[in-house]
């Protein structure tokens, strides 16, 4: 473990045209550790996580990935980094497993029949391995596209509301996978809306209001009432 | 100032250049004053080429580096490009009525200029059409470098498709056997119009910078 | 070799997709059939006219359908944020790019067989020994179309007014392609040797060498958002 965070977000900025979503955002992740970002609507939280996967360039400061600048090193930090995001990447007119192969040999790392019938049984789709993804429900998708997230490990990972539509199995699964994750080392940034069991796996809570990061205080202690109030606070009068 | 000097010197450039060609050239004998449209015609063509070799070479140093300086040349020169092609093309085509009897001819160089001229236009689109600065630019990067490679296609295979079954058209660009009264002229407006270029560049590239350093603003 | 891998994976994934979906390839013959009705409608029924415009019009008739196939190249990543994916997946995008250009060849080899197809047959023209070189015009005016029209339709695929924007920027670029493939065309169906359109089919393949290169080379500045 070293002493430099596995993510560093430093004094992100990002405008479209005029306005500013993200307004001096700085925000750390350890190695094991995990950071559950709060806000409102249209707080720039998605925003944010495609700036540090890459997806996006920041308008002004940096964010770096064990190191490595996100928008100037981007191929390096794509290799680390593993991102769910609203979109569950599935091709609807290919079969799971298939939209499992396509994703795992684009990577560069053709993964076996078996690794990926494995990964389809962790989130229990086993069963429709064979079917169509367009035959698939909201939750179905998502619990695939994390599939797709355990076929390459990474350092890193970027969830956008990954526990949105699971089921209760699913849900503690993925639990017991982010878990697992942080053992390893890994470091995870969550975006959630809800502020409810999802909170369980993270370490420290922040929360995004007015374009910067108005609260970033350990999970550890807080009652579930203790989030909504500090949650309420700083969404409707941030600092 | 250097682009104060640029403005100055294009000025007296063209000055000289438009008396030498209206004024000083001899009259031709066959087809009279229009004739002296030849002095300006070529150099608003030179330019119209050179000014997309500028967007290529700027496209390139864009997408290499990705300095806004480098998209803010390209830009600037695509706009100013896009007038003088306007320009030779119409020069083109006044010429083109009295000596051939139409406005418009699918002449090998008229057509290239005029291919060069909807190419100009699509940069310019695409620029207006996409609404984040920073993907507008590494589009339009794109773009002018596949239609700059594309010119010398387009020269060769127009050219091909005109002359292959047809004499050459009037407007031979060698044939200075003549003398140099019309080489001079000629010559002092090609420098005089590329020195107006790259004032009315210079220009430009001022006035995007300063609009982008007010958006951060 | 990865490259090569990943290429053939998008290849597939393209082609599986066109082949559940059948949204464009039975769309593309439909439109192919009705070009037919059109051209004969607009040229009239004077043989003499037809024979002499036909290589313009089948090639009219490539190019139209190129224009309808290779805009929606990236349509299908649009849904559930694929195109992410596509950016995300580490290593060099323009596997994506040769990948994605591959599935394009696949379909319109399709589509020009059934335009070739119909006109031969409606327009009656005796394609016989220029059948060779014909295949060999239209195969690199293909790739021509597509190497650009793929790379364009990347750039337009985020892009409003994306229907017009496409056409309107491919267009001029392919005007050396069109040119020599119309060129081409005419002279072998008139019976010229294949020799004969030498300096066509060199700037063909001149045009497909450095359309490909460029794409290969800038597809990975479109795909970043």
């Amino acid at each position: 473990m070293t002493d430099v965070p596995l993510i560093r977000i430093s004094g992100i900025r990002k405008a479209f045209g005029a306005q500013a979503v993200l307004d001096g955002v700085s925000l750390d992740v350890r190695s094991g550790e995990a950071v559950a970002l709060l806000g409102g609507n249209g707080a720039g939280k998605t925003t944010l996580l495609k700036i540090v996967a890459t997806i996006m360039r920041p308008t002004a400061g940096a964010a770096t990935v064990a190191g490595h600048d996100c928008a100037r090193a981007a191929e390096t930090v794509r290799r680390l980094v593993g991102f769910a995001g609203h979109g569950a990447w599935v091709y609807d007119e290919l079969t799971a497993r298939e939209n499992l192969r396509f994703w795992s040999t684009l990577d560069g790392g053709a993964s076996p029949d078996e690794t990926l019938t494995a990964a389809l049984a962790a989130v229990d789709l086993e069963r429709a391995a064979g079917a169509r993804v367009r035959t698939f429900s909201a939750g179905m998708k998502r619990r695939l596209s994390l599939a797709r997230l355990t076929l390459r490990p990474a350092r890193v990972l970027l969830l956008d509301e990954p526990f949105s539509g699971l089921d209760q199995r699913a849900r503690k699964w993925l639990e017991g996978y982010l878990e697992a994750f942080k053992l390893r080392g890994g470091a995870l940034l969550m975006v959630t809306h809800s502020l409810g069991r999802e909170l369980g796996v993270a370490d420290r809570i922040a929360v995004l209001a007015g374009g910067r990061i108005s609260l970033d205080t350990p999970r550890a202690g807080l009652a579930d009432d203790d989030v909504q109030r500090l949650y309420a606070a700083h969404v409707e009068d941030p600092v | 100032m250097a682009v104060r000097a640029l403005g100055i010197l294009s000025a007296v450039g063209l000055l000289v250049g438009l008396v030498m060609a209206f004024g000083v050239a001899p009259r031709e004998t066959t087809q009279g004053n229009v004739q002296r449209i030849m002095y300006v015609h070529p150099p608003l063509a030179w330019v119209s080429y050179l000014a997309f070799v500028v967007v290529a070479v700027a496209s390139v140093a864009y997408l290499v580096r990705r300095r806004p300086a480098a998209d803010r040349v390209a830009h600037a020169s695509a706009e100013v490009g896009v007038v003088f092609t306007g320009l030779a093309i119409a020069t083109g085509s006044i010429w083109g009525k009295p000596t051939w009897g139409t406005w418009w001819t699918w002449d090998a160089r008229l057509t290239s200029v005029a291919i060069l001229f909807v190419m100009y236009l699509g940069y310019l689109l695409l620029r207006g059409t996409v609404e984040d600065r920073e993907r507008a630019a590494r589009y339009c990067a794109v773009l002018g470098i596949v239609a700059a490679l594309d010119m010398p296609l387009v020269h060769f295979s127009v050219y091909w498709w005109r002359t292959l079954h047809q004499p050459p058209s009037l407007m031979k660009p060698g044939g200075f056997t003549g003398s140099s009264a019309i080489l001079w002229p000629l010559l002092v407006n090609v420098g005089a119009f590329t020195v107006l270029y790259a004032y009315l560049l210079a220009k430009r590239v001022r006035l995007l910078r300063a609009e982008a350093e007010e958006a951060f603003a | 070799m990865s490259f090569a891998r990943r290429a053939f994976v998008v290849a597939w994934k393209d082609v599986l997709v066109e082949r559940r979906s059948k949204e464009t390839l039975n769309a593309l013959a439909f439109f192919a059939l009705l070009l037919l009705f059109v051209f004969q409608f607009a040229l009239g029924p004077d043989r003499e006219r037809l024979t002499g415009v036909l290589p313009g019009v089948l090639w009219l008739g490539f190019i139209l359908s190129g224009l309808l196939a290779l805009g929606r190249t990236f349509l299908v990543e649009r849904d559930h944020d694929c195109w992410e994916g596509l950016l995300l997946a580490p290593g060099d995008k323009s596997a994506i790019y040769v990948g994605k250009l591959m599935g394009n060849l696949a379909l319109m080899a399709l589509v020009d067989t059934l335009v070739l197809g119909l006109f031969v047959v409606f327009f009656d023209i005796d394609v016989g020994h220029a059948f060779p070189g014909l295949v060999l015009v239209v195969a690199l005016g293909t790739v021509g179309l597509a190497a650009v029209g793929t790379l364009f339709a990347a750039m337009t695929a985020h892009v409003r007014a994306r229907e017009v924007l496409f056409p309107v920027l491919l267009l001029p670029v392919q005007v050396p392609v069109l040119l020599a493939a119309v060129k081409a065309t005419e002279a072998l169906l008139l019976g010229e040797p294949l020799a004969g359109v030498a300096h066509w089919i060199q700037l063909l393949a001149a045009a497909d060498v450095i359309y490909v290169a460029v794409g290969v080379l800038t597809f990975d500045a479109i795909l970043e958002g």
